[in-house]
């Protein structure tokens, strides 16, 4: 008890040197700046979160480290009512957001906000969708497996760490459908997260599993999984360079998953622009990008109006998708 | 072979490593001693604060873990003195340490659950150094089949519980499996009970679960003493301080059973304390409890949780530093702070990065003897948290939950369902349900469900998928011993040797 008082009067103490220079502060321009990861501390959101805030405070672009709260609830939806509904012209907020976000907009999971309520800000980075199977696995390419697929597709069980309709499962559904073979007769396996998904796969319990390049770095290192094809529009480079994309073996897919931001709907232009700003510039310094290679990701630089209008044209394409899948009710 | 545990205490026992166990032990036992915030929330609190200081990769996963360990060594307080569990591995605790503190032994309790925690976690030290690569092997043979046959096999396990009144028990185990159910189905995405509230898709949170179940039920309850005069549950006199030795060794068999049971829960991915806790604590009253005393305040119906939970948490290592898979929730909280240090778990690991793998590992070993020295004289203090009057223990319990959750969810939908979940569990204690069985039914339903759905799933429906392999046909028969033989046995025996006491006195006294 006497350690919790002491620790109060201190927190107490805190706060007001921190009021004091805040006062002082009032004429500097950066204030203090937050970021909302719409899920638990430790998941994908909160290291998008961590990207932005360690990434500005190591360059010296905000003067005060930026706060990062969780919110989760409703894969995310639970943040976008709220900053639709509460929070919505903050200038001084971004919302950590995903293809996965996309996604669930295009089916209509975020409830009454649609796609365009909110202002999408830019993305710090990109990781790619792959397709991968056991070292001891039958297929060495695509071509083998979808052939195996198309004729037993129950013998051949998919998994990955999301639900039915969600990008993990977009990555089997549309490599099938490039094979022509229909998603719905898939035997797809929805696990907690990309770890269950690869453990599962390591102990024969699935035979394709369909993750995200980032997180098979170590286990491509030990050789014990093979990468049958990356989602990406071209060869990555460094430890993945060996692995061909879809694209060459034939196959028309491509699944980046780009780590962004939103902004509330009514933030104004000057606010806008200027983290849209903010972002370019973090994008092309030398210490960010060492950053990024850190959190396996891959560049990506589309800030602004620009990112905005691709991320509606990507929930566009979703619907579409979604529909043709026969995901939609 | 062990070049990398040499080293590793090499690494540890750096003045800055040795006291960062130190700081995280303190934080972490102080983190699980609060409810609401478990070793999840303490460790992505400190994590971003770990990698502004510019800590050493081996250095802040050195204060990570000891704040993990401590935290599974701080749930147990509150469990103990106020039956309110710190965090989900803590909730068997309550069963026979809220009794013990009750009739006045609330020091001994602490010092004896500071023991077990010992001895649980070093018995899956010792295994994850030992086996650790091995049993990364087995941890994978369990698919989704097999989780299920284990979740049968928990399930039949709970059949022990039922004790006084089998059918709340049963009632309470269903309570909770629907309770469960709330929230996106896991497998197809479709949403169920969830009225159309974003704030339920995720389903009902684990930690407004318990704060609202215990917590606020127990306010409640203590609110309604308030103004008895006969208060028949009043403040214990704290009686001796300090556990005996002569109690600490009766309780060696179920330490020793629990911890491995605990360690052996804790590799499997997707498995937890909470888990290990109940498994552990059923076994032990099936071998243990001849005279019925678990649950009125056993030294071994305590011993075996604590040692359980510690255990698990140690082992859920195991897949995290050979596969790069984590055990459990907060390895998987652990496994992003060293993606920040751009160190990749896994297989890799322990060749690569040795002094980070061998000094987490040392550092273990070291932070249990930290936590064991740290809580066994604190005991004492501790308990006289039950001296508090209630006027101020009962807001200040409030105000933890209250903050608890909030911190949590950063919205206040969780705190009303934190309500209504503790008027609810209010309503079930003076109906006279036991609580645990809710809880199990919660964390047990949830997992059944989707381990049978994925398994079907990746079989296109064929049954025949759950009793394929060796091990869930081994754990379907355990399943079925355990429901049947407690019943069987006694008559067999009696017919055969009808001059002799039934039941087989195994090992321990």
């Amino acid at each position: 008890m006497k350690i919790n008082k002491a620790f109060h009067q201190y927190a107490g103490m805190l706060t007001l040197i921190g009021g004091a220079l805040a006062a002082g502060n009032v004429h500097a321009q950066s204030e203090a700046t937050e970021c909302i990861a719409p899920a638990k501390p430790g998941g994908g959101y909160d290291l998008t979160c961590r990207l932005a805030a360690n990434g500005l405070e190591e360059t010296g672009m905000i003067d005060q480290p930026m706060a990062v709260s969780y919110m989760p609830g409703g894969i995310g939806a639970v943040a976008y009512n709220h900053v639709n509904g509460v929070r919505n012209d903050d200038p001084n907020l971004i919302v950590a957001a995903s293809t996965g976000a996309a996604v669930n907009l295009a089916l209509e999971k975020f409830g009454e906000y649609e796609a365009d309520a909110v202002r999408w800000l830019g993305a710090l980075g990109v990781d790619y969708g792959a397709i991968v199977v056991k070292d001891d696995a039958p297929w060495e390419n695509l071509d083998e497996l979808m052939e195996d697929l198309s004729d037993s597709p129950d013998d051949i069980a998919f998994g990955a760490g999301g639900t039915v309709g969600s990008q993990d499962w977009m990555k089997a559904a549309l490599t099938a459908k490039s094979a022509d073979i229909d998603p719905k007769s898939l035997n797809y396996v929805a696990f907690e997260g990309g770890g269950e998904a690869l453990a599962a796969l390591l102990g024969d319990h699935i035979q394709v599993f369909t993750g995200d390049l980032s997180e098979l770095k170590s286990q491509l290192e030990s050789g014990k999984i093979r990468v049958l094809a990356s989602l990406s529009e071209e060869r990555m480079e460094g430890p993945y360079a060996d692995i061909p994309t879809a694209e060459e073996q034939g196959y028309d897919v491509q699944w980046p998953i780009w780590r962004g931001y939103y902004m509330g709907p009514n933030v104004d232009d000057e606010a806008y622009e200027a983290w849209a700003e903010r972002l370019s510039e973090l994008s092309k310094s030398d210490e960010f990008s060492q950053l990024r290679e850190d959190r396996g990701l891959f560049p990506m630089s589309r800030f602004g109006d620009d990112f905005n209008d691709y991320v509606l044209e990507q929930v566009e394409t979703f619907e579409s998708l979604a529909d043709e899948v026969g995901l939609k009710q | 072979m062990f070049d990398f545990l040499i080293h590793g205490f090499g690494v540890a026992l750096t003045p800055l490593n040795l006291g960062l166990a130190f700081l995280g032990a303190l934080l972490g036992t102080m983190f699980g001693a609060l409810p609401g915030i478990g070793p999840i929330n303490g460790i992505a609190i400190l994590m971003p604060l770990a990698y502004t200081l510019g800590l050493p990769a081996e250095s802040a996963l050195i204060l990570l873990a000891a704040i993990y360990t401590g935290a599974e060594y701080g749930g147990r307080m509150s469990s103990i003195l106020l039956n309110v569990p710190g965090d989900a591995g803590a909730v068997m605790t309550t069963l026979d340490g809220h009794p013990l503190a009750k009739k006045g032994l609330a020091g001994p309790a602490l010092g004896l659950s500071a023991v077990s925690s010992f001895v649980g976690a070093t018995i899956a030290i010792l295994g994850l150094t030992l086996f650790a690569p091995l049993l990364a092997e087995v941890a994978v043979m369990f698919g989704p089949a097999e989780f299920f046959a284990l979740m049968i096999f928990a399930f039949a396990s709970m059949s022990v519980m039922m004790g006084k009144d089998p059918i709340k028990t049963a009632i309470g185990a269903v309570l909770g499996i629907l309770i469960g159910t709330v929230g996106v189905d896991s497998s197809t995405g479709v949403m169920r009970y969830t009225f159309g509230m974003p704030e339920l898709y995720d389903g009902i949170d684990f930690v407004v679960m318990i704060i609202g179940l215990f917590a606020i039920s127990e306010i409640l309850l203590m609110l309604e003493h308030a103004n008895r005069q006969d208060d028949e549950d009043d403040i214990p006199p704290l009686g001796r301080v300090f556990i005996s030795l002569k109690e600490v060794l009766a309780c060696k068999g179920a330490m020793v059973r629990s911890g491995l049971i605990g360690f052996i829960i804790g590799i499997l991915p997707g498995t937890g304390a909470s888990v290990g806790g109940a498994v552990s604590y059923t076994t032990e009253k099936r071998i243990s409890d001849k005279d019925g005393t678990f649950g009125t305040g056993d030294m071994r119906g305590l011993a075996a949780p604590e040692a359980a939970n510690n255990a698990s948490a140690a082992g859920s290592f195991v897949p995290m530093l050979t596969l790069g898979i984590p055990g459990s929730g907060t390895t998987a909280v652990l496994l992003g702070a060293l993606m920040l240090y751009n160190i990749t778990p896994g297989p890799m690991m322990f060749s690569e990065r040795p002094e980070v793998a061998g000094g987490l590992i040392a550092s273990l070993y070291i932070g249990n003897v930290v936590l064991l020295a740290l809580n066994l004289p604190l005991a004492g203090v501790f308990a006289r948290i039950l001296t508090i009057p209630r006027w101020v223990l009962v807001p200040g319990i409030a105000i933890l939950s209250f903050v608890g959750v909030y911190q949590l969810h950063s919205d206040l939908t969780a705190i009303f369902l934190m309500l209504i979940i503790g008027v609810f569990g209010y309503l079930l204690r003076k109906l006279g349900f036991s609580l645990a069985p809710v809880i199990l039914g919660y964390v047990l339903g949830g997992l059944m469900e989707q381990n049978l759905r994925r398994a079907l799933s990746a079989s296109g429906g064929d049954i025949d998928i759950l009793w394929r392999s060796g091990i869930s046909i081994g754990l379907w028969i355990a399943a079925a011993a355990l429901l049947v033989l407690p019943w069987l046995l006694p008559k067999l025996i009696t017919k055969l040797q009808p001059s002799n006491r039934p039941m087989a006195q195994v090992e321990d006294d």
